[in-house]
């Protein structure tokens, strides 16, 4: 063996470290899917008659629909009728300070290093928790109420700003845009839904943390972000799971819209459970993320860390319909053991110069096999439309894959669109040079994998970013530090 | 410092180093030239801890200690250094960053603190000076974008922040003009000392000019075939290695 796959080795061996069960009360409905569990989830959630109306139009259109077999994955079949559409900790009331929140939930986050208490004042963050699918607590809403921004629970949202949710859910992501969206439309529990006023900065780092804990249940989360006029906000969404031999679903759905002049940056770090090392068990993550740059000048970034999962299929994307915008998509996607990620973007220009930027950095380790799958889509009117991609890979051993899938369809002779592509490996001699300077080899592949990182964790915001960095650092355990 | 007796060496079966024997006291410069394929790269690899040599026979002391029991970092913490013939680029890593690790380990190793960030950066800006290296430097990516000379002074710069006992030069003098061998030579010069010693190897005559030796050795396939004075370069550089293919043979 030599010693380059004796690291192989190690990093195959690392365990996850999310990976315990809450003790905690839960209330769920029956296993299965029909149109009286969408009734049961809209009546626990207290929800107005259109938002029934509108989730019963979803379950139409995806009894209609088909799993889609394009992805560069392959898993066993998820039996729908198998899941777990509604699973809440009980018991279910309002909160209004932490001291009602059960105790056992507040290890749990203490655990994954989630502190809800003043601590986040101090760090400038606010937090929604979304445990299995409800959200538990949100907090510093106060704070933000000052500001005019909302930011709360989906289904304290559907209760207390209707309109705004009425005027914006699904106009991103429509019900039927997809097998799991219209899924999602269909059953989501709950999520985050979060407004900014005209012209409003938002002062501190909003953030959303998804734990799937119940077993057998599916996770359906929903989010909906809406930067009006001139507003600006900063998001973070991170996610665990417990370790559990069977496979269970995520499909959610997150709509950004951006109005003229304004900015949304998104960052997420999913560490779902990935399954052991022979491959059993892991979240299935189907994942619909988009956002609307319908103002001019509007703004989308979206940022991600994707170390987590058994299969992912996820392409956060930006439709710039507004003149002048700009959408960005940075992503690092890890996969190892028996991981499979198919995922990248879709950036449609529509509106007069727009702009679009993609930068996607895949690690493949183990036996994984890490694809990036990127639409850049120019519309005949996008005048002076101009994007550029850079999908690098980089393999560690000779087992795993790396593919790149980049399509592009241009529709108007103005615009400008690049595409570049690496695959590297970590060599032996680049482990040498490491060693050579009397750095060890752990320490050198952490090195190397930061370095190849960089760019796009330089887009996380600083606590996110520490936190990123130590997540591959543990998902690549055994060859990092 | 260094004592090598009788090294045997061989890559997938096949031998490169037939009994090489070297003495190396702290202090000296001893330059090992030959042509191509005689095994002075694999010399320079074995003495770091490159996978994939098999040594059959013989025994290498540093200091004392038997060196091939270490680990390719250890050997490096030690002192040992080898600047590369063909440096490897490392995207997204600084030069500061990349050399606060190496430094750091190091001191680690010797149960030292790691050294205070101000402090570093001052010996950064000091060692820079030596190879006339630009201010953006510290900040690009190590190797990365770098020419051929470039890479080659990074070398010794890196030697120079990590100050090893025995530093081993891979035909550092390779593809650089005479500006650049100039720099380089100047930055081994003035990290001479009674304390430390030197291994250069070398194609050409050349870069002696610069960096005078103490002993000059000729290596021809597989072992050391002649020593002798600064004076065997100048004969080398005349004669060639022809009456070495006759005595070996």
């Amino acid at each position: 063996m030599t010693e380059q796959d004796a690291i192989i080795d190690e990093v195959v061996n690392s365990e996850y470290k999310y990976g315990f069960v809450t003790n905690i009360e839960q209330e769920s409905a029956p296993k299965g899917l029909n149109e009286d569990i969408i009734r049961f989830i809209s009546a626990k959630k207290e929800e107005p008659e259109w938002m029934l109306e509108w989730r019963l139009k979803a379950y139409k259109e995806w009894q209609k629909m088909t799993e889609p077999a394009w992805a560069n994955v392959h898993y066993p079949k998820v039996d729908f009728q198998d899941v777990v559409y509604y699973t809440a900790p009980k018991p279910k009331k309002n909160l209004n300070s932490l001291d009602e929140v059960d105790p056992e939930l507040l290890k749990t986050f203490e655990k994954l290093g989630i502190s809800l208490d003043e601590q986040k004042r101090l760090s400038g963050v606010a937090v929604d928790v979304v445990f299995d699918s409800v959200s538990v607590k949100t907090t510093f809403q106060e704070t933000l109420k000052e500001k005019g921004i909302i930011f709360c629970s989906m289904s304290e949202a559907v209760r207390n700003h209707g309109d705004l949710v009425k005027k914006y859910i699904g106009t991103v992501v429509p019900q039927k845009d997809n097998f799991y969206a219209a899924l999602n439309s269909a059953v989501f529990s709950d999520g985050s839904f979060c407004y900014i006023p005209k012209g409003v900065r938002c002062p501190m780092e909003l953030s959303t943390y998804f734990r799937i804990n119940a077993a057998g249940s599916g996770q359906f989360e929903r989010t909906l972000l809406i930067a009006d006029e001139g507003a600006y906000v900063s998001y973070l969404e991170g996610c665990t799971a417990p370790q559990r031999d069977e496979n269970q679903l995520h499909a959610a759905v997150v709509e950004l819209i951006a109005l003229d002049n304004a900015e949304i940056k998104y960052s997420t770090v999913q560490n779902w459970y990935p399954g052991d090392k022979d491959g059993k068990g892991g979240i299935f993550n189907f994942v619909t993320k988009r956002g609307m740059c319908k103002g001019s000048n509007s703004k989308i970034s979206w940022t991600q860390v994707e170390t987590g999962s058994a299969v992912t299929w996820k392409y956060p994307s930006c439709i710039l319909a507004g003149d002048n915008s700009i959408g960005e998509f940075y992503s690092v996607a890890l996969t190892n053991h028996f991981q499979q990620a198919d995922t990248g973007t879709k950036m449609i220009h529509i509106g007069k110069n727009t702009k679009s930027r993609i930068v996607s950095k895949g690690i493949s380790a183990g036996k994984s096999q890490n694809s990036y799958r990127g639409l850049v889509k120019v519309h005949k009117k996008a005048e002076n439309a101009r994007n550029f991609s850079q999908c690098d890979s980089l393999l560690m051993g000779n087992l795993c894959g790396a593919h790149t899938f980049p399509y592009i369809e241009v529709s108007n002779n103005t615009s400008k669109v690049e595409h570049e592509a690496t695959t590297s490996k970590i060599g032996e001699d680049m482990l040498f040079y490491f060693q050579q300077r009397g750095i060890d080899e752990e320490t050198a592949v952490a090195m190397i994998v930061n370095g190849f990182c960089k760019e796009v964790m330089d887009h996380l915001p600083m606590e996110f970013a520490v936190e990123a960095r130590k997540l591959l650092e543990i998902s690549l355990e055994g060859s990092v530090g | 410092m260094l004592s090598i007796n009788n090294l045997h060496v061989s890559i997938e079966n096949k031998e490169i180093l037939k009994g090489l024997s070297l003495q190396v006291n702290a202090g000296e410069v001893h330059a090992i030239m030959g042509p191509n394929g005689t095994g002075k790269s694999t010399l320079g690899n074995v003495l770091a801890g490159k996978e994939g040599y098999e040594i059959t026979d013989g025994s290498v002391l540093f200091d004392g200690i038997d060196l091939m029991e270490l680990e390719a970092h250890e050997r490096a913490q030690k002192g040992v250094f080898l600047a590369f013939q063909y440096p490897v680029e490392i995207p997204g890593v600084s030069n500061a960053n990349f050399l606060k690790a190496a430094v750091n380990e190091q001191r680690k190793a010797n149960g030292e603190e790691p050294m205070p960030p101000n402090e570093f950066l001052k010996m950064m800006r000091e060692k820079m000076e030596l190879v006339e290296m630009k201010k953006d430097f510290i900040s690009r990516s190590v190797n990365q974008g770098f020419s051929g000379g470039e890479k080659k002074r990074n070398e010794i710069f890196q030697m120079a922040m990590l100050q090893p006992k025995l530093a081993i030069l891979d035909e550092t003098d390779s593809g650089l003009d005479i500006d650049a061998l100039r720099i380089v030579a100047n930055g081994v010069n003035k990290l001479r000392s009674k304390d430390n010693a030197f291994i250069v190897i070398t194609h050409y005559q050349r870069l002696l000019d610069y960096i005078v030796p103490d002993f000059v050795h000729v290596m021809y396939n597989g072992k050391i075939v002649k020593s002798g004075d600064k004076n065997l370069a100048l004969e080398l550089e005349e004669k060639g290695y022809e009456e070495f293919e006759h005595a070996t043979l």
